[in-house]
Parts: C-alpha cells; structure tokens; sequence
C-alpha cells in the first residue's frame, strides 16, 4: 500500500450561500493507498461527502490539489478512474438490470459482446446471476444497490468512491452488504473510498478510517484499522474490533462536543 | 377481459349513455308529435338545436347532395383527409417542440430569450395566423399541416423542458463520470427520462393538431377535409342539422383515433416501465 491512488494536498472549499460563505472544507491532506479501503466518517456537515466529490472531480477545490494516479482529477474522471456509488442506486428505470450495468460500457464505447460478457461477471460478482433482464423496480432495495455497485464496477475503474451506500437500508442487509463488499473488494483490488455515518460499519470495512470534524471540514484523526483480513462475521466480535470503535467513537466525540447540539445529534 | 376490450366497452357503454340522455330531454322537453305532447317547451330541445339521434344517423347514409354519394362517405373521405393534415402537423409540431426543448435545456441562454415568444405565440389566435401561412405557403396541404403545427408544437415544447430535466442530478453525475459526452447524456438518460412526459403532451398534441388542421381549412379555401365539411353545413343548417352534427362526430372520432394511436405508441414504447407509472 505504498504508492498513492488519492493524494490530497490543502484541498479548501468554500460554498457561497448567498451572501455567507461556508468552509466545507478546510485545508484538507489525504493519501489513499493502492488497495486500500478508506472510510470517511464524521458528522453531518463536516464535508465528508464534498471530499468525496473533490476526489471524483464532481466539483472543484476553491483552493490545494486533488491528484489521482499521478493526474488531475479531471483527467482521472476524463479516463475514467472512478465508479461511482450513491446512497440511492440511481438505476434508470427503462433499463433492465443488464443494460444499467452496461451503460458506462456503452458510454465507453465497448461492443456489444464484451459489454455482455462483462455485465455477465459483475453481475456474477454481486450475486444477481438470474436478474438480468428484470427491472429496477422490481428489485428490492438491497438488490438495486447491488446492481449500482456492479456498474460501478463494470469498467474497472482504478477507484471505487462510494457515498454512504448502504445508508438506506436496513441493518441486516447492510450487514450482508458489507461483507459482499469485502468478498468484491479482495476479488477485484479497486481502492474504495467510502463515505458513512456508521462507527461499526466504517470499522468493519476500513483499513483506515479518517474522522472528520464540522464546521470547517477537517480531518481530526486518522486510524488505522489493523484487524485481520479477511473479514467475517467473526470480526464483529473480536474485542480489537470493539476497541477499534471506541477509539473511532472517542475521535469524534473530542471534536463533536464543542460544535452545535445538532452536529451532535446527526 | 383486456384492457383495450374493457377501454372500447365503455367508451361505447358512455357514448350510449349520452344518446339516452339526449332523447330523455328531447322527450321531455322537444317537439310535439302526434303521439306524444312533452311537458315541456325548451328551445335547445328543438329539432333544429338537438336532431335525434336516429335522424344523425340517418344523414350519413342519405345523400349529402342531389345525386352525390351518401354523407358518410363523404365523410370518411373527408376524415382521411383531415387526418393526414393532422398527421403532418403533429409530426411538424412534435419535432419543432422537441428540437426547441432539447435546444432550452442546453442553452439557459436562449431559454430565457425565447421561452416568452413560444409563450405569446400561443396567445395569438390561430385564425389570425391562418392567412399568412396560406399567403406564404399556398393554400394546401402542408399550409393546413403547418398551421395545425402551430398548435401541437407548444405542448411538446413545455413538456419536454421539464422532462428533460427531470433525470435525478445524480444521474447525471454518474455520466459525468463516465466522461460521457452531451450527447450520450442527451440520448441514453434526457430523452427517456423525458419520454412519459412527452407522451402526455403529444396526446394533447394529437387531438390539437386535429383542431389546428380543421381551422386550418377554412383560410385555405380548401373544401376536401372535415373544415370545408363543417363550413359547408354550418351553411345549411336550417335545412339539415343533422348533417352538422354527423360532422361533429366524424371529427371527434378522428381526435379520439389519433389520440388512441399515440396512446397505443407510448404503451409499446414505454412497456418496461409500465409496470411502475401507469402513464
């Protein structure tokens, strides 16, 4: 995990709101290793999801440097380096579910028959082998998400960035979710940066895990979650585990109390 | 039983249902016969006003003329005509009003510059348009088509602003992601997102386009379609009303065939959704 995927350097941003200004932002350093599995968590406000944003070059630094494999975000999303996944999956309703997960394939100008082999694969990965002519909406949500993480994957991006992915849905299956992820992570190597509010989940995932504070955005501590690969329901109760979520729990408490009630409370 | 079976009995269930209530208030209400004194005297309840319906029907198989073929083959012929004005307007006015939305979309520019002229154009009476298109154009064919476009093209317009709009911002974001170009954007996520929203209009552009070719008749001079039909006996009302009313409905079938025709593209285009908006 030595060479850098991400590196961030002093990333500001600043929204203008009318006439206010809010630092989102504020002089942001982050390395994301090759492989690795990064989680940004913090509370709502502290930017988490406008880091995760810079990083996709779906918007742009007010000021400092966001490079991806050695180039400029835009370039990184102009070769497409990112697969993208949303808290809602996003699918397009009069697509099946094959023809969601070709259509960065299509976009990227692949043929006919590759695109069929690789929807075939990723939809193999994500365990939806049989769903493949269905619609979106004949899924239920934790399938859907399923299908948006096996388009994401579908080009083989360098990056899989994913904003609170599983934030919709309900404790079981997010649970399934995550280990699926972890299963998909090995197989594939993609580097995830993956944005949530959940202490366990960002513990269980992570290789390391960055707190973020609000108001301005800034990274209070970075952590390195050194718990043994691969992960399973076993992780869940091994007390590393626990100790790890009381020191992630503790980041963000040290930084919370002084901030508002509500940053608290979200 | 289908739903189209189901769709075209009550559409025929109502349609006798107004027939029943027309002859009840003409029982009530027309004119004495030597069998029956109704109660009443109402004047829209006359023979001239509300014709009974066996005397409508009657007048599409008597002779529209002296010696001429019977009224509703003249009809019929009439009706194709006026269809294929309304076809061209529809298909004039659905690409003007789609080419202008997609145009909108892309350029806040011209958005705002044009939007209040496509708004007031529609403020202008389609019967002071008539004539200058038929002074441009010459009376015809594709005068009549360009007028009735001139109404169907505003729906389509409206709609297609907001449904080209209507994709989720993140829907976009995946595209952006994919470095897809605009017209990747336009084509595989604006348009369908757009198509229900389209559908709605252009099924109000179907029975506009209807209205537009019959008005669209009259400045033209020309006499073939159901405009110059509807002139004609509006003419000759005193002496046969019931030839009147035989063009109405001609006319108003011709509106519900061509809605039902787009209605029958969109549930053929859109079956995947279907399941999900009942559109």
């Amino acid at each position: 995990m030595s060479d850098a995927v991400v590196t961030i350097r002093g990333a500001t941003k600043v929204f203008d709101v009318g006439a206010d200004q809010t630092r989102a932002l504020d002089g942001i350093d982050l390395d994301v290793g090759k492989g690795a599995f990064v989680s940004l968590i913090g509370p709502s406000g502290c930017g988490k999801s406008t880091l995760l944003r810079l990083i996709g070059d779906l918007t742009q630094p007010t000021a400092g440097q966001v490079q991806v494999n050695g180039k400029s975000a835009y370039q990184a999303r102009i070769d497409r380096d990112y697969g993208i996944v949303f808290q809602s999956p996003v699918l397009f309703d009069w697509r099946t579910v094959e023809e969601n997960v070709e259509l960065p394939l299509e976009v990227g100008g692949v043929d006919k028959r590759k695109r069929a082999q690789r929807a075939q694969a990723m939809l193999a990965l994500v365990e939806l082998t049989g769903f493949e002519k269905r619609y979106p909406w004949q899924l239920s949500g934790g399938m859907q998400q399923r299908v948006a993480i096996a388009r994401a994957l579908s080009f083989e991006p360098a990056i899989l960035l994913m904003d609170e992915p599983f934030g919709a849905l309900d404790e079981m299956t997010r649970e399934r979710l995550n280990l699926e992820l972890l299963g998909i992570w090995r197989q594939t190597g993609t580097t995830i940066v993956f944005v949530t509010h959940s202490i366990p989940e960002a513990v269980f995932l992570s290789t390391k895990v960055v707190v973020m504070s609000a108001r301005p955005g800034r990274i209070v501590d970075v952590i390195d979650v050194d718990l043994p690969q691969p992960r399973s329901d076993l992780t869940r109760e091994d007390p590393r585990y626990f100790s790890f979520i009381t020191r992630v729990r503790e980041s963000l408490r040290g930084r919370v109390e002084g901030s508002s009630l509500r940053a608290a409370g979200s | 039983m289908p739903q189209v079976a189901r769709n075209a009995l009550s559409f025929a269930l109502f349609a006798i249902g107004i027939a029943v209530v027309w002859e009840v208030v003409k029982l009530l209400g027309g004119e004495p016969t030597d069998a029956w004194q109704p109660p009443f005297q109402w004047k829209i309840a006359t023979d001239l006003n509300m014709p009974h319906i066996w005397d409508i029907g009657g007048a599409f198989v008597e002779p529209a003329q002296r010696n001429g073929p019977v009224l509703g083959a003249v009809l019929v012929d009439a009706a194709v005509f006026t269809f294929r004005e309304a076809f061209g307007g529809f298909v004039i006015g659905a690409l003007l009003g789609l080419g202008l939305a997609i145009v909108f979309v892309h350029s806040p520019f011209l958005e705002r510059a044009l939007v209040p002229y496509v708004v007031a154009s529609q403020t202008v009476p389609i019967i002071a348009i008539a004539p200058v298109v038929v002074i441009w154009l010459q009376a015809g064919w594709l005068s009549v088509a360009v007028i009735s476009a001139y109404l169907t093209f505003f729906p389509v317009t409206i709609a297609g602003i907001r449904g080209l709009r209507s994709p989720d911002p993140r829907a976009l974001e995946l595209m952006r992601s994919y470095a897809a170009s605009r017209r990747d954007v336009l084509v595989k996520v604006r348009l369908p997102a757009a198509a229900p929203y389209l559908f709605t209009a252009l099924k109000v552009a179907a029975t506009a386009s209807v209205v537009g070719a019959i008005i669209g008749e009259l400045p033209s001079g020309i006499r073939d379609g159901l405009g110059g039909a509807i002139l004609n006996f509006n003419q000759y009302y005193i002496s046969g009303p019931a030839k009147l009313w035989a063009a109405i409905i001609v006319a108003a079938l011709v509106g519900i065939a061509f809605f039902v025709l787009v209605r029958g593209a969109e549930i053929v285009l859109l079956r995947g959704r279907l399941g999900r908006t009942q559109a």
